[in-house]
């Protein structure tokens, strides 16, 4: 946010009336504007460079005001007078004519093409008989500098020169030319210079060199001279010091070069708009016109007046008010945008005047609508929207096993995601290319090297900082280091660790082993190969030679634990031997209901936009016949939409927390509407019939619900799929739409098997074995799930859990099948499709009955 | 506890008399160490007001080691003398007796013997007296006995200084009957046993009383971070309004989500070497959607949606440039992309993570810093709604001035609409540091002492709990 410093006298007597600071702080505060602080020249210096520098400097007190950083009408004296008055009401909104030249003849200025390669833009226009005095003469100045700082960015972007045009005389070149070449002198010296020279003798001046990087390594610098080869100046470093403008000059040429020719002319339009004010004329502005290189004429400045047209009932809504629309064209109005009711409606057209640069878009004019209606005089109210909270489940992890972790002994620290290279590698005895690790380009210091690929010399300086304190010094940290991943988009992805140190007189290995047991205990892994976590030893650089292990979780290996190397001691400016864990937890995240929020977008857009509207075509229909079996049983039968209400019970959708293909599939499966006493089904149901509209486009299924009637015939499958929908935006919803085809294809094949056997009316005893996913599974969900299969023809019998080993039980579960209704293929198809409980599913035995 | 017996005995003792006792006098009359009595002191006095004792010091003469040595056996000279035969002795063998050297010098001072250095077998000692005084003795066993007052000054400077006499400050107590004496006292017990609640005993016990003056032990813990601390309060605080939490887990970014698609344009000062962190290493971003990518080129360099646009030339380069990303909001925009990727549902999000810049770092400026953030979408959404939702969110943090620490904001449509949500669809959104409300609640001025490394732990450890609505 710029500030702009202001004469508080000055600053009153052009508002009319005088104000108290707290009374003007007030106005500010209306008009959007902060009055940062009051100060005067001399407390300012005093401030920054002592009392006796100070003592013969000014006292005359200076109001700074925070402006917003796009209303560069504000930057001046001129325009934040005019804006405060406007929106008082005691004045009218001035109007900015571009005039011709009394003798009709305008300026021109011809731009060659050599400046293409450099600075390809310029424009111009002219102040005709204005009157400056000191201090409209020093606002000028100022308001040049706070533009090129703010919209011309350091004057990368646009440089303005101004000139004393009776010094000068026209057309005017902009060209550009060899440094060597270029040769005059330049604003304040005494002599002249070629722009090679100039570009030595700047760089110690301590402005002017931070512009000379934006031509400094071009062949051909940029150069406008007059018809006498009088040169105005050296964009965007200097003016010449013959066209230089004092307080007597009546008639000025301001060019504005540029590298952006929208910012050039806004640039261009403001300085005319604030000082145009001062001419014989007030607010007129003398056209020029500039000259392309391929002989394309246009006129400056443009000062554009454009006009929307939008309704009073879009600003009430956005709002949240509810004004009439003759008040909100007042609302406006007061803010410069003087704004008519065309009587169409509740239409207003509304004119944007040149000074507001900033109001590219509707919603600008409704921010100063609310603006000038009031900020706090808007009612308050609370957003209907309905949303049940998810935690983000690794922040959810993190948090659970921060806690445990404090109690387990252990002090949190929380250290820098950046730091040295040295830090992550040499330090640790690694090699910088080993570490995956990610590069700044452009750090301040060594601290700001890389992204963290490990949190261990975070917790090592954080012990060195705190030495003094009692021994041992137990900590711990879990948060993200950064690490290189060709597969994201960005080409590097995050890793949450879980990093523990202990330092005390003795290496304490034992104690970190502890904590990594209580750590395991607390994610519910036991100590075991295979299925477990279990240590072994390992060679690592960091750590002391046969002190360390590394940590396998199921046969993976997630991290390493073991007693630092002392040479690692020393770097880090330690004395005292130290153990130290380090593991990823991302590994430990279990399996949840919730689909789970990730910042990978798609790539391919799932809703093909219609632009800019879109309209809401109806998708046809799927014309396929509805099946009614599904994971739960047959839809047509009360035992399954019992089942289904029972899963619905704590979800909103059959996957995830939005409708999606899954849950159409689903609806489609039951034949009507559910009965009342089946509260969550109907609850579902109900919701789901409202997305009738937009089924086609609801993101595709994870898994399979709905299992086919009749055996599908693989070619109607894609054939009528509409080509303006692509449902599978991302790599993993097509690998699950692979599987689902895979899985029908087997159903198929299933299906053609079974129809050739003989259709003798047997029924079956089966006994199947369910073996678990893992040592966690939680044997009485299992079994509900297997039961909760229903099938016509099928009857479940009793059941028991028989050990396996190693603690793990498998579920041993009796059926009576009607052999040709139920197939033990697909008894075991349905089973095992509760991926999270089922390992597999075997028939332990299958007697004929 | 004292020695029960010493106890009983010295109450005796004082029940005797009238005024007091002296803990010295009584030591040396029971023939047993002074400490044994001050331990009896001691133990009595915690009992309460039976006894009175009075600290005294005085300062008493004692026999160093080798005057201990000497009154026993005689001063250095007085050996030296008696050690010569009649016939005299060599000095050289005289000099093999511990006591030689200092005794023959003093014994030739004294006169009670010579050398006859010319004797043939080499220098020979002989007694010049026949019988001496061992006064030094005298006076040392005068001293041991404790009878000082025939010792002149001048005498007892002349034996400090040889070393044999050494001046002590003696510590004793003055003992008389306190206002609750007694001859007898039951002990008082320390701690309540086992035993005792096992057999009754207590009942009959009585128990020395505590001092609650005292501090206790610091329980053996470990802490967790104060920041983390506030941390977990505002992800309480959007839980309970029903925000459900972004994942925020990646903190290198694109130009491209980071600014590109929030409408920043390229030339944008943020966007300058000086606040952000450029990578060199991925340096760039390769895999956008693509249609997005153009609608978003559009809406900078035409405009569209409504909007004039910015009108200049957008390059993806720049838009491919890594960075660390400089908001969370970067985030909020893939969301928000991929909510309008789907049939759009009204959601509330939010976000405290890590944010980076590249700034001036000062007392409360770091390069990273938390960004909380809460951004609404839903159909219609207010301005009023907005500050409505704002002023719920602060008071929830119990201070309302805390709106000033923070920024907030409607999306504008050139950001929603190229991402292809609807129309009508209102995005909400503001955002504050999690630091400075962590330096305000915790008092902490220096951003250091909280952040990074250099904390101090001292710090961590005492932190209290943290209630944000206190």
């Amino acid at each position: 946010m710029p500030t702009v410093g202001v004469k508080r006298d000055l600053l009153f007597k052009a508002l009319g009336r005088t104000y108290t600071d707290e009374e003007f702080d007030e106005l500010c505060f209306e008009f959007g504007l902060e009055l940062d602080e009051i100060t005067s020249e001399k407390e300012i210096i005093s401030r920054e460079q002592g009392d006796s520098k100070a003592s013969g400097a000014s006292d005359i007190i200076l109001y700074k005001i925070d402006v917003p950083a796009n209303r560069y009408d504000l930057l001046c004296l001129e325009g934040l007078v005019r804006g405060l008055k406007v929106f008082k009401n005691k004045l009218e909104a001035p109007r900015y004519r571009r005039v011709s030249p009394a003798n009709g003849e305008p300026q021109r200025l011809i731009i060659t093409k050599e400046t293409a390669a450099v600075r390809p833009y310029a424009v111009a226009a002219v102040l005709r008989n204005i009157t400056f005095t000191q201090e409209r003469y020093d606002s000028f100045i100022e308001l040049q500098e706070k533009l090129h700082q703010n919209i011309c960015r350091k004057r990368s972007l646009v440089a303005i020169g101004t000139h004393d045009l009776d010094t000068i005389s026209g057309p005017f070149t902009y060209t550009a030319k060899p440094p060597g070449d270029i040769c005059f002198k330049p604003l304040n010296q005494t002599k002249e210079y070629t722009a090679t020279q100039l570009m030595s003798l700047y760089k110690t001046d301590s402005h002017l060199r931070h512009y000379l990087h934006i031509i400094e390594d071009k062949p051909a610098y940029p150069v406008i001279y007059d018809s006498n080869g009088v040169v105005l100046s050296m964009p965007p470093i200097i003016n010449g010091d013959h066209s230089k403008i004092a307080l007597k000059t009546k008639n000025v040429f301001i060019e504005c070069t540029a590298t952006d020719l929208t910012k050039a002319k806004t640039v261009l339009d403001m300085m005319v708009t604030m000082f145009s004010e001062y001419c014989a004329q007030p607010f007129t502005v003398e056209e020029a016109e500039v000259v392309y290189p391929d002989g394309k004429t246009c006129k400056y400045p443009e000062l554009a007046y454009r006009k929307e047209k939008l309704s009073s009932e879009f600003i009430n809504r956005k709002v949240g008010i509810n004004e009439s629309t003759e008040k909100i064209a007042q609302l406006l109005t007061r803010m410069c945008l003087l704004s008519q009711v065309t009587g169409v409606g509740d239409e207003i057209e509304v004119e944007i005047p040149p000074t507001r640069s900033d109001v590219i878009h509707a919603c600008d004019i409704m921010e100063d609508a609310a603006m000038a209606y009031g900020f706090n005089n808007i009612p308050r109210t609370t957003p209907r929207t309905y949303t049940v909270a998810n935690q983000f489940p690794l922040n959810k992890l993190t948090e659970l096993l921060r806690q445990d972790l404090a109690a387990a002994g252990f002090t949190e620290a929380l250290n820098f995601a950046l730091c040295s290279q040295e830090d992550i590698a040499d330090k640790l005895g690694k090699k910088i290319a080993d570490t995956r690790a990610v590069h700044i380009s452009n750090p301040k210091t060594a601290e700001f090297q890389v992204a963290r690929t490990t949190l261990l010399p975070g917790l090592l300086k954080t012990v060195a900082a705190n030495r003094k304190m009692p021994l041992p010094l137990k900590l711990f940290e879990i948060s993200d280091v950064v690490l290189k991943d060709e597969t994201k988009d960005v080409g590097a992805r995050n890793s949450r660790r879980f990093c523990a140190v202990y330092y005390n007189k003795s290496p304490g290995f034992e104690v970190i082993h502890g904590l990594l047991d209580r750590t395991m205990q607390l994610l519910e892994v036991k100590s075991a190969r295979g299925t477990g976590y279990h240590i072994q030893a390992a060679d690592d650089s960091t750590f002391f030679p046969g002190r360390c292990a590394e940590i396998f979780v199921s046969g993976k290996s997630v991290g390493r634990l073991g007693v630092l190397h002392p040479d690692v001691i020393n770097r880090f400016e330690l004395t005292m031997p130290c153990s130290a864990l380090e593991m990823d937890l991302e590994p430990f995240l279990g399996h949840t209901a919730e689909t789970t929020l990730t910042h990978d977008v798609p790539m391919q857009e799932v809703i093909k936009h219609k632009f800019p509207t879109q309209d809401g075509s109806l998708q046809a229909p799927s014309s396929q016949p509805a099946s009614t079996k599904t994971v739960f049983g047959d839809m047509s039968t009360p035992a399954g939409l019992k089942a289904l209400n029972d899963f619905l019970a704590d979800r909103s959708y059959m996957e995830g927390f939005v409708a999606s293909q899954a849950d159409t599939a689903v609806f489609d499966a039951i034949p009507s509407s559910p009965a009342l006493t089946l509260c969550h089904l109907r609850r579902w149901y109900n919701h789901i019939k409202t997305f009738q509209r937009e089924r086609a486009s609801l993101p595709s299924a994870k898994s399979q619900f709905v299992l086919p009637a009749t055996p599908p015939s693989l070619t109607n499958n894609t054939s009528d799929d509409d080509e303006d929908i692509d449902l599978f935006g991302s790599d993993d919803e097509a690998e699950s739409a692979e599987v689902a085809r895979i899985k029908e294809q087997r159903l198929a094949e299933y299906a053609a098997k079974k129809s050739k056997k003989p259709t003798l009316v047997a029924k079956s005893s089966i006994l199947l074995d369910v073996k678990p996913w893992d040592d966690e599974t939680d044997m009485g969900k299992l079994e509900e799930c297997v039961r909760s299969v229903c099938m016509d023809g099928l009857l479940w019998g009793q059941s028991k859990l028989v050990p396996v080993g190693y603690g793990i039980k498998k579920l041993q579960i009796g059926c009576v099948v009607e052999d040709d209704k139920v197939g033990t293929d697909l008894l075991e198809e349905t089973i095992t499709a509760f991926e999270e409980y089922v390992q597999s599913v075997d028939v332990a035995a299958f007697n004929k009955i | 506890m004292a020695d029960t017996g010493v106890v009983e005995t010295l109450l005796q003792r004082i029940e005797k008399v009238d005024d007091g006792v002296d803990s010295l006098e009584v030591a040396s009359s029971l023939g047993v160490d002074h400490q044994v009595i001050v331990g009896a002191v001691k133990s009595l006095q915690a009992l309460g007001d039976v006894i009175s004792a009075e600290l005294r010091s005085s300062k008493r003469w004692e026999l160093t080691e080798e005057g201990t040595e000497i009154a026993e056996q005689g001063s250095h000279e007085a050996r030296v003398f008696s050690s010569i035969p009649l016939e005299g002795l060599g000095q050289s063998e005289l000099m093999k007796l511990s006591f030689g050297k200092i005794g023959f010098s003093k014994a030739m001072s004294n006169k009670w013997i010579r050398v006859d250095k010319a004797h043939e077998g080499g220098p020979r000692i002989f007694r010049t007296v026949e019988k001496i005084e061992d006064q030094v003795r005298e006076k040392l066993l005068l001293v041991k006995k404790g009878d000082m007052t025939q010792l002149e000054e001048k005498e007892k400077n002349e034996l400090k200084k040889r070393k044999l006499l050494s001046e002590v400050t003696v510590k004793s107590y003055w003992i008389s009957k306190g206002n609750s004496f007694s001859t007898t006292v039951t002990k008082q017990e320390a701690e309540l046993t086992p035993e005792m609640i096992a057999n009754g005993s207590w009942k009959e016990k009585k128990f020395k009383p505590y001092n609650f003056e005292a501090l206790g032990v610091a329980p053996d813990c470990g802490h967790l971070h104060p920041l983390m601390k506030v941390r977990t309060q505002f992800r309480q605080i959007f839980l309970e309004m029903g925000f459900t939490e972004m994942p925020t887990n990646n903190f290198i970014e694109s130009s491209f989500w980071n600014f590109d698609s929030l409408f920043q344009p390229q030339q944008h000062p943020a966007r300058d070497q000086h606040d952000t962190f450029f990578l060199s290493d991925p340096a760039l971003a390769h895999e956008f959607p693509q249609d997005y990518l153009e609608r978003v080129k559009k809406v900078h360099s035409e405009g569209g949606f409504g909007s004039q646009g910015y009108k200049y030339d957008w390059k993806i380069e720049e838009a491919q440039k890594n960075i660390l990303r400089t908001h969370t909001t970067a985030v909020s925009a893939r969301m928000l992309y991929k909510l309008a990727q789907q049939k759009f549902t009204p959601v509330k999000y939010f976000s405290i993570d890590r944010v980076f810049r590249n700034e001036t770092l000062d007392a409360t400026h770091l390069a990273e810093f938390h960004q909380i953030e809460g951004v609404v979408a839903d159909y219609g959404l207010t301005l009023g709604d907005l500050m409505g939702i704002l002023h719920q969110f602060f008071t929830k943090l119990g201070l309302k001035k805390w709106v000033e620490v923070g920024n907030s904001g409607v999306f504008r449509p050139e950001m929603l609409l190229p991402m292809g949500l609807p129309e009508d669809v209102s995005v909400i959104a503001w955002g504050l540091s999690l630091e400075r409300p962590t330096m305000i609640k915790y008092g902490i001025n220096n951003i250091r002492e909280l952040v990074g490394h250099k904390v101090n732990l001292q710090m961590v450890y005492d932190s209290p709990i943290c209630r944000l609505e206190s």
